[in-house]
């Protein structure tokens, strides 16, 4: 028996030589460079956004998405790699003014203002076949799900393989997940209790700029819906200080505050 | 001393073959003077072998098969005779303009840059060459030997010291281009050639034929030498091409935008410079319907063209004709010049190529150059107004902000250092603001309607007032809310948190973004 599969082994390897080297060899894919992504129980999870790779979120109106949007941006623009981004807005929604409250160093960002699908892809694709970028995110949030869907997969399959070997991460936020299996990683957000100070003064006062609530933030919790780097983790180490049963990662948004650590926002006057 | 004289033979012919590489292998013929009396000036080799020949009209010309004729071009001679300067420039920083089609160059000292002189010669050969044109050059130490030689013998000469006369002595004296007068006296003399003319004694000569005569002979003997007058080197470069008949189409448009764009890249480079910026002037053709509309203004008087510009500005120098052409073709494309093209002119302004050293440590960023390409393209998708770095106003006014334009710092400031952050909630504009119906109780929103669809407040925050710019015509005052709404299940419009706005101007609810 044992005579019998070693003959079998040589046959294939000699009918295989010069188009496969050790085909009897399992190769194992190198892990994927992962940066932090800027929320530091998320990162710890899931390892951080993969360079090279497709990172999908989505969740509907109000789960955070846009929120981990500018976390990642100002974690790629601020700190010390101080990477070169590009957005891609399909529907024109970013708020410049939030973003850069948020550490977002907006010189440092390329904003592509579309108005239709065709458009944000078509921008997406010349971002990626120009290379160079840190970061290039498509933001689909405010695109009816219903024609994100009709994208064809083949259109994710080539988005990730553009970006395969190099060192730039794509990230998509969309209502619906889309990418599929052509994503590294995909999360899922949903807004849990929404925080509101002085719930109980609901009524206003007779002052009218007086607040009678305040939006102090939300929980969002994100479950991890696929992640190659960290299935690959558990499966070869099997020694993953991750518990395999955490797929689910609540982190809190707060709402804006006053940060006095950060610089006076630059402002330019109206060219008119 | 060494001097290299660079001559172009036939230079009419290929100041205009220098834009039409094609005619090099037809039969052709260069016009000039005012119709019907255009007369052959100028013919190449082809075209002599079938019979033509100068004075010879135009229609005799004609008559010939496969003939092409092109009319002689001034400008064209001008920008291929700055062609040549930029060619000798590359080589030697002392040049001497002496002709058109003639350039006397100093080439001493340049052994330890370029070797010998014979080196020094086939660089300055393949230079010319690469500017379009073909040329003959001769080295000697007597600059007017040098300058005599490349007129008379094709391809590279190259004269020891001492030898001149060998050179010279068969050469007839026509080649010292003597005055008719003096011309018919050496031929009356028997004088033909410029050995005979060197064993002539000076004084006898300089009493029949004076001090020209006496010059010419110090010429033939191979003597005659003279400090060079120096060429002051060009810092504009200039292509232009005129068309027989106008263009309406982008594709034929940019095969000649590409050649002109080589040329000029060429000549850029020739000096060591590259390309920051290129301005194209187009000279269009009026349209047909305006030309048959006579008005008693127009009668009579020649209706002027009008011209189209194109400016390309670099944010890196660059001597990549494939990637101006790119450019050039984006910028077209997003606007054209609208009426077909007659002419076109080329002008570079030459900028110090970058030299930038990547750092091991660098951040990841685009090539300054690439990102050009990439950013002229996603423009002619969704237009250039849409594109670039957001610019926060120095207003309270909401959502107000410019777009300046995107580009890569070479020397990034220190990115900032942030301790702990808290994780922001970060809000969505509606552009423009959607118009929302509220019932308000009490003076709180407790239904809203967006989009169509009625929803529930289930809590509200506010009212926030903001106003300002009282001073100017576009004031604002609005009042502000945070609202959690809660749509019918199914609905489009999803359950979320939204900031509905009361304008007190227009007094209208809008709804002008949502948090996420």
């Amino acid at each position: 028996m044992h005579s019998k599969s070693a003959a079998l082994r040589l046959h294939v390897e000699s009918t295989l030589v010069g188009r496969m080297a050790s085909p009897f060899r399992l190769t194992q894919n190198e892990l994927p460079i992962t940066v932090p992504a800027g929320i530091p129980l998320l990162d710890q999870v899931t390892g951080g956004l993969p360079r090279g790779g497709l990172t999908e979120l989505y969740g509907p109106a109000s789960s955070g998405k846009t929120s981990f949007l500018q976390s990642a941006l100002a974690t790629r623009t601020r700190t010390a790699s101080a990477e070169v981004c590009a957005l891609v807005d399909a529907q024109d929604s970013f708020d410049p003014a939030c973003a850069q409250s948020a550490g977002v160093a907006l010189k440092q960002l390329l904003w592509i203002r579309c108005r239709t699908l065709d458009n944000a892809f078509r921008s997406v694709d010349v971002l990626l076949n120009g290379g160079g970028f840190g970061m290039v995110a498509l933001d689909l949030s405010d695109t009816p799900a219903r024609l994100v869907r009709q994208i064809p997969l083949n259109v994710w399959f080539r988005l990730r393989r553009t970006i395969e070997n190099t060192s730039t991460i794509l990230l998509v936020l969309s209502r619906e997940s889309n990418a599929k299996t052509c994503a590294s990683l995909v999360l899922r957000l949903e807004r849990e209790t929404v925080a509101w100070s002085l719930r109980h003064s609901l009524r206003a006062s007779g002052i009218l700029h007086t607040p009678a609530c305040l939006l102090d933030g939300w929980t969002t919790a994100t479950e991890i819906i696929r992640s190659s780097s960290r299935r690959r983790k558990l499966h070869f180490l099997n020694q993953s200080t991750i518990p395999e049963d955490q797929d689910h990662v609540r982190f809190t948004l707060r709402s804006k505050e006053i940060h006095s650590h950060l610089p006076d926002q630059e402002r330019v006057k109206d060219p008119g | 001393m060494a001097f290299a004289a660079i001559f172009v033979p036939n230079f009419i012919f290929q100041s205009i073959a220098r834009s039409e590489p094609e005619l090099r292998i037809q039969p052709v013929a260069i016009i000039e003077g005012s119709p019907p009396t255009y007369q052959v000036t100028a013919y190449n080799r082809l075209a002599q072998i079938l019979g033509v020949n100068s004075g010879m009209t135009k229609a005799s010309a004609e008559q010939f098969a496969g003939v092409q004729i092109r009319h002689r071009s001034s400008a064209q001679e001008n920008i291929a005779h700055m062609a040549l300067l930029d060619a000798a420039w590359s080589v030697s920083s002392r040049v001497e303009d002496a002709a058109p089609d003639t350039l006397l160059t100093d080439i001493d000292g340049l052994a330890r840059l370029y070797g010998s002189e014979e080196e020094i010669a086939r660089r300055l050969l393949s230079r010319v060459s690469e500017l379009g044109m073909d040329a003959n050059v001769a080295v000697s130490a007597n600059v007017e030997t040098a300058r005599i030689l490349a007129r008379a013998v094709s391809g590279l000469t190259i004269v020891s010291p001492g030898q001149e006369w060998r050179f010279l002595e068969t050469l007839p004296v026509a080649m010292l281009a003597p005055s008719p007068q003096l011309a018919e006296i050496f031929q009356r003399w028997g004088v033909t050639n410029c050995k005979s003319l060197a064993s002539l004694p000076v004084l006898a000569l300089s009493e029949r034929a004076g001090q020209e005569g006496v010059r010419l002979r110090t010429l033939a003997s191979g003597r005659g030498n003279r400090p060079l007058l120096i060429a002051q080197p060009a810092d504009s470069f200039l292509e232009f091409f005129e068309l027989d008949d106008a263009i309406d189409n982008l594709e034929p448009l940019s095969f000649l935008l590409g050649r002109l764009l080589q040329q000029l890249c060429a000549r850029v480079s020739a000096r060591a410079l590259s390309v920051g910026r290129v301005q194209v002037d187009f000279a269009l053709e009026e349209a047909f319907e305006s030309t048959i509309v006579p008005s008693r203004e127009s009668r009579g008087a020649r209706p002027s063209p009008k011209t189209f510009s194109c400016t390309l500005q670099l944010p890196v120098a660059s001597s990549d004709a494939t990637l101006l052409l790119k450019l050039l073709r984006l910028r077209l494309q997003s606007r054209p010049p609208g009426a077909p093209v007659r002419k076109i002119s080329m002008r570079a302004e030459p900028a110090r190529s970058r030299a930038v050293q990547s750092g091991l440590f660098a951040p990841v960023s685009p090539d300054p150059q690439k990102l050009e390409l990439t950013l002229a393209r996603i423009a002619a998708v969704v237009g250039q107004s849409n594109l670039g770095s957001p610019q926060l106003l120095d207003t309270q006014r909401p959502d107000a902000f410019h777009m300046g334009k995107f580009s890569v710092a070479v020397s990034a400031s220190p990115p900032l250092q942030e301790a702990s952050r808290a994780t922001q909630t970060a809000f969505r504009v509606f552009r423009p603001p959607l118009p929302a119906w509220v019932q308000v109780q009490r003076n709180v929103p407790v239904r809203v309607a967006l989009q169509g669809t009625l929803g529930t407040v289930v809590h509200a925050s506010g009212p926030w007032r903001t106003s300002g710019d009282w001073w100017e015509e576009r004031s604002w005052q609005e009042d502000a809310w945070d609202l959690e709404i809660q749509f019918p299940v199914g609905s489009e419009t999803p359950q979320a948190l939204y900031r509905i706005c009361y304008d007190l101007l227009l007094e209208k609810w809008w709804a002008r973004g949502v948090y996420d």
